[in-house]
């Protein structure tokens, strides 16, 4: 009945000491949307930047059928050719241009490098007119909000004859009516006859537009299937999370103690949008030599959470209560928040948690420069002396501690950044992806140094994408879905499957 | 950071002393470049460069500069820039002729009222670039054409002065030889003056660089710190003792020590011990650094980067107070287009435009780098158009040199 617009046998691609992609089939139909589901790393982005010559041909093993024939996209520009266009999660678009601009970026209406704004702007209208946009051509880009600018997205593509449009997570950042109006927009267009792939984790937005599902685990496609065949929500996870685990954790008997602190009624706006809130009301607690995760995806409002709550550093018109030993503190800056006990290891060590071409040395005593001072005179000794002790400690592995930090690898660099903010003395350690970016190794050791932390009796709450590591590390886990938690449980009764769930039912 | 630091680890790894001197070319590079700067015009003028009265209007000539790189410093580590310091500096000039000449005010009340000015035009100016976020090249460029047209409007387009003399002597001025032995000296060195204050100076300043720098190196090896090979402490060390008591000597068979080395002098010891050793210092480095990461250390990089302009306003104030005293004069021109000297010697000294690095040392030696340049070409008769031409150069020499020992390292 249809024909297949694309098929992509058995691709396989390896990056050093990593297959990312192994063996993965995917067949989408002429005129049909296609999902793929998978979690965070399954990846889902790299067979795309395969499809769409990011990676081009020749750097991955496999072939591409589109159209009736063999293809092999050396570039974007390649596959654009084609009408293959992705809209990425992170928009492409210049604010400061106006939309017709955005439109027709790269791609002008122009005659011998004269502009032809009569015919862009006419151009435009018809364009804006098909995504359903009411908005004036000439309007900015950063006037529109994030939901119109994703149809702004969609109708670049149209503008470039597109045939194959592929939405990376397309209403991870829109609210509800706008992802609603997304999703509207994509059985139009498939009224129209044209193909579609989604990435998506929401299942209940899969299972409304998409005809077909394939789910990705580990770079390998797992299954796929019709959705008019009635494959239940609880299949499509279990295919999701369905690795075996392995003892990649090393042991822990917890001691758990009294609770120390105890976050209330927590809200928070953008920093930018006063009007949005990202986060909702949410209470946790965290006791003595207790780890505590805190699951979600990609854009769950984790991050802004910890940040939010160490210092204030980020987003306005914050409410709720911060209570160590059950005493309410003062958390209105960072330096009172490390006052009250608290420290936060970033996701993103490299921009915000290293002076990356400072010694190992000053990155330690950074956040606690009166502990290596008398008075306000530092002393250099003292210093190297507390670099040595955390050297040592930690295992950070250096010809030694006055070696730059841009020199050592992502494992030592994130013992740096521990081993500074546990110079700082902290009762309770906020952890945010504390492994990402590291080997396999390195992560062991860092979850030992955890594990020891909880030992010695602090508290330590821990942000993952990772849920295999989560279940492996936490004594109890929170659920957070679109800034609210939408779930607790003690590790001993969680698993993927139920934490899966809870995200995809909202 | 710092280059002591940088030091000790690139020794680490290859060993020789070659690989060494390619790792610190650029600190070793400056000292070299100065004396061999010196050394060639010493030759070319026929000895008149090093002549105690030469060597005396060189530092007369340059103090206001060096006192003015010693905030740029901060400013420029702090990842900052002020374009308004030539301007201020002429602004308060203009604020003491008028206190002073016209309104007969006291020296000492002038003074404090002008360093106070200071402090409050660089908290003016430090206020938009720290809480609000306005770039600090936007502001000091705002700032450089509001003072300057303060200082036309205060002195109503007229060059007011002269100072009495009690004024003129913060830049003119010798402190008196305090000690005795004088007459022996005289007769010892054979020459026609000789102020004991003076050379003692020099050789208690030459004492305390070898003292100090035998006592880091004995911590730094009881620490397990890796020094710099033996040869190259030594031969550093020798050569900046005996360049003190040199141009000390020469200082003091002429008049003594300048006001102004000892004001300069007092200021450069101290800048280099805030941003060298206390808290406060290495704050303003990890601002620069990486300012998140500093802010989410606890830092409070508002209030640092406010501090940094208030403390050049102030700077910038004693600046002007010496350059007004020095020419006796206050006139609307002062101080213009003095903002690009200031900035080149901070670069020429090793700052990085990014922020996060540079030293006080550094920024004093780049100054005195372009002072000896501008001396020398003066003596040699050389115009001004080539002058302008030679000191563009130079600082694109020193920048480039910067980012190609970047690059390779």
């Amino acid at each position: 009945m249809q024909d297949t617009l694309l098929e992509m046998r058995s691709i396989t691609k390896t990056f050093p000491g990593v297959k990312a992609l192994d063996d993965v089939s995917l067949k989408v139909q002429a005129g049909e949307i296609h999902a793929i589901c998978g979690e965070n790393g399954a990846g889902k982005s790299t067979l795309m930047k395969v499809l769409s010559g990011v990676y081009p041909a020749g750097s991955y093993e496999g072939e591409i059928h589109y159209d009736g024939a063999v293809t092999a996209f050396r570039d974007i520009t390649d596959s654009e050719a084609k009408g293959i266009i992705i809209i990425h999660q992170e928009l492409a678009l210049v604010p400061l241009l106006s939309i017709a601009e955005n439109l027709f970026l790269g791609n002008e209406n122009a005659r011998g490098g004269v502009i032809d704004w009569r015919a862009t702007n006419q151009k435009t209208e018809s364009l804006l007119r098909k995504v359903g946009l009411r908005d004036a051509p000439t309007t900015l880009v950063e006037k529109l909000g994030v939901g119109k600018q994703q149809l702004v997205e969609i109708a670049k593509a149209l503008a470039k004859d597109v045939r194959l449009l592929i939405l990376d997570e397309p209403t991870s950042a829109l609210s509800e009516s706008d992802s609603q109006a997304l999703l509207d927009l994509m059985l139009e267009l498939k009224a129209q006859g044209m193909t579609q792939i989604i990435i998506s984790h929401k299942l209940n937005e899969v299972r409304r537009v998409a005809d077909t599902v394939t789910v990705i685990r580990d770079g390998q496609s797992v299954s796929s299937f019709n959705t008019k065949d009635g494959i239940t929500e609880d299949r499509i996870v279990r295919d999701m999370v369905g690795r075996s685990m392995e003892n990649r954790y090393p042991e822990r008997t917890p001691k758990i103690g009294k609770r120390i602190m105890r976050v209330s009624d927590w809200s928070v706006y953008h920093p930018e949008h006063a009007d949005r809130q990202v986060i909702h009301n949410v209470g946790f607690d965290v006791r003595a030599g207790e780890v505590v995760g805190i699951a979600g995806l990609m854009g769950a409002g984790r991050t802004e959470l910890a940040m939010s709550i160490f210092g204030q550093s980020w987003g306005q018109n914050i409410s709720g209560r911060v209570e160590m030993h059950g005493q309410p503190v003062d958390v209105s800056d960072v330096s009172r928040a490390i006052a009250a006990g608290l420290a936060y290891v970033t996701e993103d060590r490299k921009s915000l948690g290293l002076i990356l071409d400072d010694t190992i040395t000053r990155n330690v005593t950074l956040a606690n420069l009166p502990g290596v001072a008398r008075g306000s005179v530092l002393n250099d000794h003292a210093e190297t002396e507390v670099a040595e002790k955390y050297r040592k400690d930690l295992g950070i592995r250096t010809p030694g501690v006055f070696q730059k930090v841009v020199n050592l690898s992502g494992g030592n660099q994130q013992k740096v950044v521990l081993s500074k903010w546990l110079f700082v003395g902290p009762e309770v350690l906020i952890l945010d992806e504390p492994t990402r970016g590291i080997d396999v190794g390195a992560k062991y050791e860092i979850y030992g140094l955890i594990n020891d932390l909880a030992a010695a009796g602090k508290g330590v709450v821990m942000i993952s994408s990772e849920m295999p590591e989560l279940l492996g590390m936490c004594d109890r886990i929170y659920v957070m879905n679109e800034g609210a938690f939408v779930g607790e449980m003690p590790a001993s009764e969680a698993s993927q499957e139920r934490i899966m769930s809870l995200i995809v039912n909202e | 950071m710092s280059v002591a630091e940088n030091t000790s680890q690139s020794a680490r790894g290859s060993g020789g002393i070659g690989a060494y001197l390619a790792a610190h070319l650029r600190e070793y590079g400056l000292l070299f470049a100065l004396i061999a700067v010196m050394a060639f015009f010493q030759i070319v003028t026929g000895g008149t460069l090093l002549r105690p009265i030469n060597l005396t209007n060189l530092l007369l000539q340059n103090s206001y500069i060096i006192i003015m790189a010693l905030g740029m410093l901060i400013v420029i580590v702090a990842g900052h820039i002020d374009l308004s310091v030539g301007s201020v500096m002429g602004f308060i000039g203009a604020l003491a002729a008028v206190m002073i000449v016209n309104l007969e005010m006291p020296i000492g009340v002038t003074m404090i009222a002008c360093v106070a000015m200071g402090a409050v035009i660089g908290a003016a100016q430090g206020y938009w670039v720290a809480y609000w976020g306005i770039p600090s090249f936007i502001v000091t460029l705002a700032g450089m054409l509001v003072f300057r047209g303060l200082s036309l409007w205060l002195l109503e387009g007229q060059s007011v002065g002269p100072f009495p003399r009690e004024f003129q002597v913060i830049a003119t001025g010798f402190v008196p030889d305090i000690l005795p032995g004088s007459e022996a000296m005289k007769s010892l060195f054979g020459t026609r003056n000789f102020n004991v204050l003076a050379f003692a100076t020099g050789i208690i300043a030459a004492a305390w660089v070898i003292w100090s720098g035998m006592r880091q190196r004995a911590q730094n090896k009881a620490y397990g710190i890796e020094d710099e090979p033996r040869a190259f402490f030594l031969l550093r060390t020798a050569i900046i003792a005996i360049a003190l008591v040199f141009i000390l000597y020469k200082l003091s068979t002429f008049r003594g020590l300048p006001n102004v080395l000892l004001t300069m002098g007092v200021l450069t010891i101290i800048y280099a011990f805030i941003t060298e050793r206390t808290v406060l210092g290495r704050r303003i480095y990890a601002l620069g650094g990486n300012q998140k990461a500093a802010k989410l250390s606890g830092i409070k990089t508002e209030r640092l980067t406010f501090l940094a302009f208030v403390n050049m306003g102030m700077l910038a104030a004693i600046a002007g107070l010496v350059f007004a005293a020095r020419l006796n004069t206050a006139t609307p021109k002062a101080g213009f287009a003095l903002e690009l000297d200031v900035i080149a010697a901070v670069f020429i000294g090793g700052a990085s435009m990014s922020g996060g690095v540079g030293k006080i040392v550094g920024a004093v030696v780049g100054a005195f780098l372009m002072g000896v340049l501008n001396n020398g070409m003066s003596i040699m008769g050389i115009g001004i158009d080539y002058q302008q031409m030679i000191k563009g150069l130079v600082l694109l020499a020193a920048v480039i040199f910067d980012v190609y020992n970047k690059r390779k390292g």
